[in-house]
């Protein structure tokens, strides 16, 4: 279909309609409803807003909802480089145990009440108990608390090289500062209010879970003056309201955008993609360049894949063209990437990877079958049909493991089904699982802490699948409090080969999924999420 | 008739426990943890643990049960576990899309379908029958979402006249509320127009060739009025049965149309909750569209009485 088709346009039929009784009626109709708002921007997400708390929940929703309402001490900019945000300064005692932080003047939250390091030592500690980055951090943490009521004091136990990078965790969970009462609040419990200090407040009457959520621009919040550079630099808010809507079927969210009835769509469907990018009153833009990465995980509790050189053949049969050909089509829109910690990242190292950028692996996984003795165990692989960009993996993935010789049961089941079968390390006659994929933000890979699949601490502390690798907690813990970025890099790789080596996880494709906006939208941000603020219309 | 009503709600009773019992059974049964859920991908087995008990998924399933069924005795259906909003709050504000886009469709389909069925059985095999049971053949047999597409590529994109999507409650204006009604219920009226003309077209079949007819018309009375009193009037019990069944069908919710027009109705909460696991609000809207079809299918009965008096209830 040709987007001219699409394009809302006078024609014979209309113009025989125009004055006709019916068209004043409609017309009048319409005057009633009114246009929306110029000042309301309307942008259809990716998923519904459901959990508030972007503290207690991993969801990227719950994420982007959070860089709304809150605010944070540091963020990354587009360089990847920890930038300060409601901090003014900080400084680091000589032994680099004390880090003294003073906040910016003015910061208020929505509450009116004034920003106290109270209130961050609190926010921190909560995230702390949450986020895997964060609990590294609070490993290193004596204790935290304010010295006066604009200072933040957090004191080590020994020098950690990651405190600021830490606090500009850019993604899932993001250490969000929120008031001490909210913060308060156990980790396992979502919070009772929406009150941070970020550069929107929470409009709750008009939230709709599912359908709806409303967010007001707080005039009271201080931007900073630097130039916004993804989560960093100043977020002026240029609208007087966003709304973020769900819409279940991608044609009419397609519709709905080329008819003007909304501004911004986060994550069109790449098919729908040459529509938007061939009309002059849209703007189609990838916003996130570390883009998503699709995984390959399996479980190594249970046999066979409790045999490293099991996991290695199955991730030696993959070659991630044919993956990224099924999942998204355009090869403009993926890149061949074996890269743990992503590529174009400072980590980013291609070590170990081979086979499944170049497809030539399929000799040595039959060989690696053979020396394991494989003997035709099923694969039991997970195989969520209800989400697009998650249903499509598992199909090309057993039809390459079978392709080698392995014997795969791939079963169908919804998401929601894998998420909770995923945290049983029960045997798999009793409802285990050999493998299942999923796909990260970028920026939540891109670097050995964040990076849940490189934990080699087994069934206690391990992420879904559980790998046993005190080697990679080693080297873990080595990055964490090595002194400089050359040293974090030869760590990274180190990770990187061990983590093939033991067939940990695989990197089976990095993608990308563009935005599209009207082109009546000025400002909109590169970011590892959604921001709102710096968009005027 | 004031007996046999408080008889039948009466009898509602256990069919509603019964339906509570299954509809929590089966999603205790059902693969799936909410709290896995909510903590996301990097919660450890305790905090997992923590989220469960503060959601009282750790109680035994008798306990989860008598504690859900109490609370629904006193007139909570709880909270949503996602989202923490009391869930009557969820229904409520899904209601009245719901409920519009069901009123107008059913109203609308019964002006064009009770007539068009009418005259089709009155001019049986003619070009007119034909053509409205190729109508019907149409309503049918074309997906409800391909309609909900051409009517938006017509009305909307081509021509401008409606919005694509959207709800706007009748709060906000008639105007606002039938631009985006509309569309929605044109798309589904085809299908129930497809529907209720059959049925009264064959209903009026069976009855036009009764010798009560033919003595009306040996009366000399006006066509009009032998096709509308003494005909359709007699045919009525099982259009109206269909127009019951379908009002329920529309309450207890169309996704696909709410879906394509975006309306926020009781179809896409009641899926969105399923894909979600939240317990509390599925069990709920269970319930709701349960009752629906108990009152339904009494006022069905009751519309029986009204129009055949020959029909009583002991």
């Amino acid at each position: 279909m040709s987007l001219s088709n699409l394009k809302p346009k006078p024609n014979s039929v209309r113009r025989a309609l125009r004055g006709t009784l019916f068209s004043a009626t409609l017309a009048g109709l319409a005057a009633v409803a009114g246009p929306l708002s110029a000042q309301t921007l309307v942008a259809v997400k990716h998923s519904a807003l459901r959990v508030l708390d972007p503290i207690m929940t991993t969801a990227y929703m719950s994420r982007n909802h959070g860089y709304m309402v809150f605010d944070t001490l540091y963020a990354l900019d587009s360089d990847l480089v920890p930038q300060p945000q409601m901090v003014e300064s900080h400084t680091v005692s000589d032994d680099g145990l004390t880090y003294r932080f003073t906040l910016r003047e003015g910061l208020k939250f929505h509450d009116g009440a004034p920003v106290t390091g109270e209130d961050v030592a609190a926010s921190i500690a909560r995230w702390g108990e949450r986020d895997g980055m964060g609990q590294v951090l609070m490993s290193f943490v004596e204790s935290m608390g304010q010295d006066g009521d604009n200072v933040f004091v957090m004191t080590l136990k020994k020098p950690y090289g990651l405190v600021i990078d830490s606090l500009a965790k850019p993604s899932s969970n993001v250490p969000f500062i929120m008031p001490k009462r909210l913060a308060e609040t156990p980790s396992t419990e979502p919070i009772p209010e929406q009150i941070g200090s970020g550069p929107f407040t929470w409009v709750a009457d008009e939230f709709q879970p599912g359908v709806k959520a409303v967010y007001a621009k707080f005039e009271d919040y201080v931007p900073r003056d630097e130039p916004p550079s993804w989560a960093s630099g100043g977020k002026v808010v240029k609208v007087d309201r966003v709304e973020w809507v769900v819409m279940p079927d991608d044609q009419t969210a397609l519709n709905a955008l080329l008819a003007g009835e909304i501004d911004y769509w986060e994550s069109p469907p790449s098919d729908l993609l040459p529509i938007l990018a061939a009309n002059d009153e849209m703007v189609v833009r990838n916003l996130n360049k570390l883009g998503y990465q699709t995984i390959m995980r399996p479980n190594a509790l249970h046999p066979p894949m409790d045999n490293p050189l099991i996991r290695k053949a199955a991730i030696a049969s993959v070659y991630q063209k044919d993956v990224l050909d099924a999942l998204v089509g355009n090869p403009e829109l993926y890149k061949l990437c074996g890269a743990m910690f992503v590529c174009d990242t400072p980590l980013a190292s291609d070590v170990g990877s081979e086979t499944l950028t170049e497809g030539n692996g399929k000799d040595l996984a039959r060989e690696l079958l053979k020396e394991a003795g494989y003997d035709g165990t099923p694969i039991v692989i997970m195989h969520p049909t209800d989400v697009g960009t998650l249903r499509t993996q598992p199909v090309v993935v057993a039809q390459a493991m079978r392709d080698v010789g392995f014997e795969v049961d791939l079963q169908a089941m919804d998401w929601q089904t894998l998420v909770g079968r995923r945290a049983s390390q029960a045997p798999i006659g009793e409802g285990g699982w050999n493998m299942f994929m999923t796909n990260w933000v970028g920026a939540d890979v891109f670097n050995p802490l964040v990076n849940n699949m490189v934990n080699g601490k087994g069934p206690e502390g391990g992420w879904f699948g559980w790998p046993d690798v005190p080697k990679l907690e080693e080297l873990r813990m080595a990055y964490a409090t090595s002194p400089s970025l050359d040293e974090q890099k030869k760590l990274a790789e180190e990770i990187q080969k061990v983590a093939y080596e033991e067939g940990v996880y695989a990197p089976i494709g990095q993608y990308f999924v563009p935005t599209a906006w009207s082109a009546a939208l000025e400002g909109v941000l590169d970011g590892p999420a959604p921001f709102f603020w710096n968009i005027s219309k | 008739m004031f007996g046999y009503i408080l008889q039948r709600l009466l009898a509602a009773i256990p069919v509603m426990g019964f339906v509570a019992l299954f509809v929590f059974l089966l999603l205790r049964l059902t693969p799936g943890d909410p709290a896995a859920i909510i903590a996301g991908d990097t919660a450890t087995p305790e905090q997992l643990e923590a989220i469960r008990d503060s959601l009282g998924l750790n109680d035994p399933f008798f306990v989860q049960f008598f504690n859900w069924i109490g609370q629904l005795l006193q007139g909570d259906f709880g909270t949503s576990i996602l989202s923490g909003k009391p869930v009557i709050e969820l229904i409520q504000a899904r209601m009245e899309p719901t409920i519009s886009l069901a009123l107008t469709t059913i109203i609308l389909s019964v002006v064009i379908a009770v007539p068009l069925g009418v005259i089709a059985a009155w001019k049986h095999g003619t070009l007119i029958d034909r053509f409205v049971m190729l109508l019907s053949v149409v309503g049918f047999s074309v997906p409800v979402f391909v309609i909900g597409y051409l009517m938006i590529s017509l009305f909307s994109m081509q021509l401008n006249w409606f919005p694509v999507q959207g709800f706007r409650p009748i709060g906000d204006g008639l105007g606002p509320f039938l631009q985006r009604i509309a569309l929605p219920t044109f798309t589904l009226t085809l299908l129930y127009i497809a529907l209720i003309a059959r049925i009264t077209r064959t209903s009026m079949l069976e009855i036009l060739g009764d010798d009560y007819i033919r003595t009306a018309r040996a009366k000399g009375l006006p066509e009009s009025r032998v096709l509308m009193r003494h005909a359709l009037r007699n045919c009525s019990v099982p259009i109206i049965t269909v127009i019951g069944i379908g009002f329920a069908l529309i309450i207890s919710g169309v996704v696909v149309t709410e879906s394509v027009f975006n309306l926020p109705g009781l179809g896409r909460l009641t899926v969105d909750a399923v894909l979600a696991r939240d317990y509390p609000v599925i069990q709920a809207v269970i319930l709701l569209a349960s009752l629906i079809y108990v009152v339904i299918n009494l006022l069905i009965d009751i519309a029986y009485v009204l129009l055949d008096p020959r029909i009583r209830y002991s």
